[in-house]
């Protein structure tokens, strides 16, 4: 494709690589003709197309580095799920689907960034604030970086290996089922969890469903946070 | 329904605003407030995008590909400011 591919124009990415997450998640790996790169924190729009012409679109955080050649996505599979069953169950390799972006200009942090870094998120609202992660490691950032992560029990942590090592000090709360002899935090993010993990007074990033965010959004309002200096991304199903 | 944010419809809105929409701040017609378009409400239905008000969820903006037309009605818009420069 031509220099001149806008991020509006949808195009056909391939998936150059598929590999599982957890045992519900898997992270594409995509070949998007006239890609040229990403902020941290943007998203790609995706388009399934069925056979009779039925279109399903849906919005997906890219989890790579601004300073990976190729785009990866991670799809959790809900159930009942239109679109991400079909990312997690039965993409493979090779396989072409629409995609368009990348997209966003608000949830998006740059390692030109000096401020300490609090980053929040529930479930799979980590794969935004994964590529801040990668992007802060592949810059050198010194920035203090914390993450609190929710949830709900250890098969839902994705990246769990690679957070292991990224240089963020990393906290996570399990909703349901913490792992065996767990001593850590082991409920929903309430205030009290805040007020001890938080790293208020720099800029924090909540994403997760449109509940988790809105309630860590208030609680961080309650304890100082400035609301400008809190982005928030809610996602949905599908 | 539950509603996402304006960063869901990132997307939508970079199919009519040459300036990414999402960091630029809105003031609602109905009360006044001014936000990001990241922070508005966004509704996805069969008819199209629907950004509310955060604060008093009136509509800002109607956002509908209809037959080979996009149609955007924003009166719920007072205001829209854009950060000069690149982006």
């Amino acid at each position: 494709m031509s220099s001149a591919t806008r991020a509006t124009d949808w195009r056909f990415a391939t998936v150059a690589a598929i590999a599982p997450e957890t045992p519900r998640a898997a992270t594409l790996t995509l070949d998007v003709p006239g890609w040229r790169g990403h902020r941290a924190g943007q998203h790609l729009d995706v388009r399934l197309t069925a056979d009779d012409g039925y279109r399903a679109q849906r919005s997906y955080s890219i989890a790579s580095a601004p300073e990976d050649e190729k785009p990866q996505i991670t799809v959790q599979e809900l159930e009942d799920g239109e679109v991400s069953p079909w990312f997690v169950q039965v993409a493979r390799e090779g396989d072409r689907f629409e995609v368009r972006g990348p997209f966003g200009g608000w949830f998006v942090w740059d390692a030109a960034q000096t401020e300490p870094l609090f980053l929040v998120a529930g479930g799979s609202g980590i794969v935004p604030l994964m590529s801040m992660l990668r992007h802060r490691r592949n810059q050198g950032s010194a920035v203090p970086v914390r993450l609190l992560l929710s949830v709900r029990e250890p098969d839902d942590v994705f990246y769990a290996r690679e957070l292991e090592t990224i240089g963020a000090e990393v906290v996570i709360t399990y909703t349901r089922r913490p792992p065996a002899g767990w001593d850590g935090y082991a409920r929903r993010v309430d205030r009290d969890m805040l007020q001890e993990v938080a790293l208020l007074g720099g800029r924090a990033y909540v994403c997760g469903p449109t509940t988790f965010v809105e309630s860590v959004a208030d609680l961080l309002i309650e304890l100082g946070q400035a609301p400008a200096d809190i982005r928030t991304e809610r996602f949905g199903g599908g | 329904m539950d509603h996402l944010d304006g960063n869901a419809a990132a997307g939508e809105l970079s199919e009519v605003f040459t300036r990414e929409a999402t960091a630029a701040r809105a003031t609602c017609a109905g009360c006044g407030t001014s936000g990001p378009v990241a922070e508005a409400m966004v509704y996805e239905a069969g008819m199209g995008t629907v950004l509310r008000c955060p604060a008093c969820e009136a509509v800002l903006l109607r956002l509908a590909h209809l037959g080979d037309e996009v149609v955007m009605e924003m009166r719920g818009v007072r205001v829209i400011r854009w950060r000069s420069g690149p982006g």
